[in-house]
């Protein structure tokens, strides 16, 4: 599925050298000083979202409850969040793993506080009901696993938030990016995780951290 | 003699002046029948298939992008949430709804993919597909595909190498096989699903961009390696972030047909 394909790059040398100019200066936009603001936006009124929050995105969800939810429903809690799609075969077991992994090594008094989110990037065959026999069958029908899909457009919206690329192949499959994301209760991004099982520890960190340190705020 | 060169003169500059203005409020689009092709990273066996589509004849400009904003403030440079756009958005105006010295009819540039995104709503429009904006882009002006042909590619690689095209007016590089304009030769475009594209693969473990991209780059499977031209665009857009603005990245919008 991901073939990987070595390839003759030493003519294109010549032109990657223009292609770093046009990413610097796209790229070198994105040190930017957010973090300052945020603190300010936070400071001046604490009911306003902050400015990084995914939150903002308008986006409607159904449930693999058949309940529709908004995105923002989800306030209030730690997200960890990942997209896959149930009819994959490849990355997708490897990731459902990791967010078991990453939610049994997360400490049970932190675990009303933490919301484990599955986002379908197969919107199309990833029907309420097909969400809900894969959370059966992955043993994930607790309250704390959340299934979501939504129309493709909000998928690819979310996706854009997120930064997962993925992409259709064929009808069945997708070529995706892993990424693991941990939103604090505001909904900002507090880290990420790119790959497959290469360190749950991180993640698990990232949560008790975000988690403990909104319940002192 | 005298009197009739003066007439003719005022009705040149008559004309020069009433055009521009009507690319600024008549966003015309143009039809693009459609067809199968194989892109870049595609495989031969398996051409991708174009549904027609409208998509508009220039890009968007700062004129247009300016009348976008008085109406949708939340656009507004100072008003913007983070999420949307990075703090490069509309960098280079001079106030929420002043681009000040900019060529009102060049591309709008330094804005995010969001953004873009949701200028084309407001038009009843939508941001192009990666195939749709492809496929309309490989024509020159004679032909539907002419990425076999010498002078198309060589004109894509010789803009690459022209600074600041992005302070042209949109209309100035050559009107192509289905009557579009710049899609080569001006600015780079946004696309609805620019997050598809994959430079290195799906276990990439670094987060250091810039060298994953190269050997990413080189790792893909592309058909066809003496496309450069569209292998930039491709590596580009891998580079993309939504929130992403930059000096010479606009769009334009398309619409079902």
């Amino acid at each position: 599925m991901f073939r990987i394909q070595i390839l003759k790059i030493t003519n294109m040398l010549r032109y990657i050298f223009i292609l770093s100019f046009i990413i610097f200066f796209t790229s070198c936009n994105n040190t930017s000083s957010d973090k300052e603001e945020e603190q300010v936006t936070d400071a001046i009124d604490l009911s306003e979202l902050p400015d990084m929050s995914i939150y903002h995105l308008p986006s409607n969800w159904t449930t693999q409850n058949s309940e529709e939810i908004e995105l923002k429903d989800l306030q209030g809690k730690t997200l960890v969040v990942v997209m896959i799609y149930t009819s994959c075969q490849a990355a997708c077991p490897r990731l459902v793993a990791d967010m078991r992994h990453i939610e049994r090594d997360v400490p049970d008094s932190l675990e009303d506080k933490v919301q484990y989110v599955f986002v379908s990037i197969d919107p199309e065959v990833d029907t309420p009901e097909r969400l809900k026999d894969f959370a059966i069958e992955n043993q994930m029908e607790e309250d704390k696993w959340l299934f979501l899909r939504g129309t493709e457009k909000d998928t690819r919206e979310f996706a854009a938030v997120l930064a997962v690329s993925y992409k259709a192949i064929s009808p069945i499959d997708f070529s995706h990016s892993n990424i693991i994301s941990v939103f604090d209760k505001h909904g900002e991004l507090k880290y990420q995780r790119e790959g497959l099982g290469t360190n749950n520890k991180g993640v698990v960190e990232a949560i008790i951290k975000t988690t403990e340190k909104d319940a002192s705020n | 003699m005298k009197i009739n060169k003066t007439w003719h003169l005022l009705l040149l500059s008559l004309a020069l002046t009433v055009v521009p203005n009507l690319h600024a409020q008549v966003k015309e689009m143009a039809e693009v029948k459609g067809g199968t092709y194989i892109p870049l990273y595609g495989s031969e066996d398996e051409p991708v298939v174009v549904d027609p589509f409208l998509m508009d004849i220039y890009p968007v400009t700062n004129a247009e992008y300016l009348e976008f904003v008085k109406e949708n403030p939340q656009w507004q440079q100072s008003k913007v949430k983070k999420l949307f756009a990075d703090d490069a958005y509309l960098n280079t105006w001079k106030g929420d709804t002043d681009f000040g010295d900019l060529n009102p009819n060049a591309p709008i540039t330094n804005v995010s993919w969001f953004a873009a995104k949701n200028y084309c709503e407001s038009q009843d429009k939508r941001l192009a597909t990666m195939d749709e904006w492809e496929f309309a882009a490989m024509a020159n002006e004679e032909f539907p595909d002419a990425r076999q042909i010498e002078s198309y590619n060589k004109y894509i690689l010789k803009w690459y190498e022209t600074p600041k095209t992005y302070n042209n007016s949109v209309g100035s590089t050559y009107k192509n096989y289905w009557g579009i304009y710049d899609l080569q030769g001006l600015i780079w475009e946004w696309t609805s699903d620019f997050n598809s594209v994959f430079m290195s693969g799906e276990s990439r473990k670094d987060s250091d961009i810039d060298s994953s991209m190269f050997c990413g780059a080189a790792a893909i499977g592309a058909t066809d390696l003496k496309d450069y031209a569209s292998f930039m665009r491709y590596a580009f857009r891998g580079s993309l972030k939504a929130r992403f603005t930059g000096r010479n990245l606009g769009f334009r919008c398309a619409k079902d047909y």
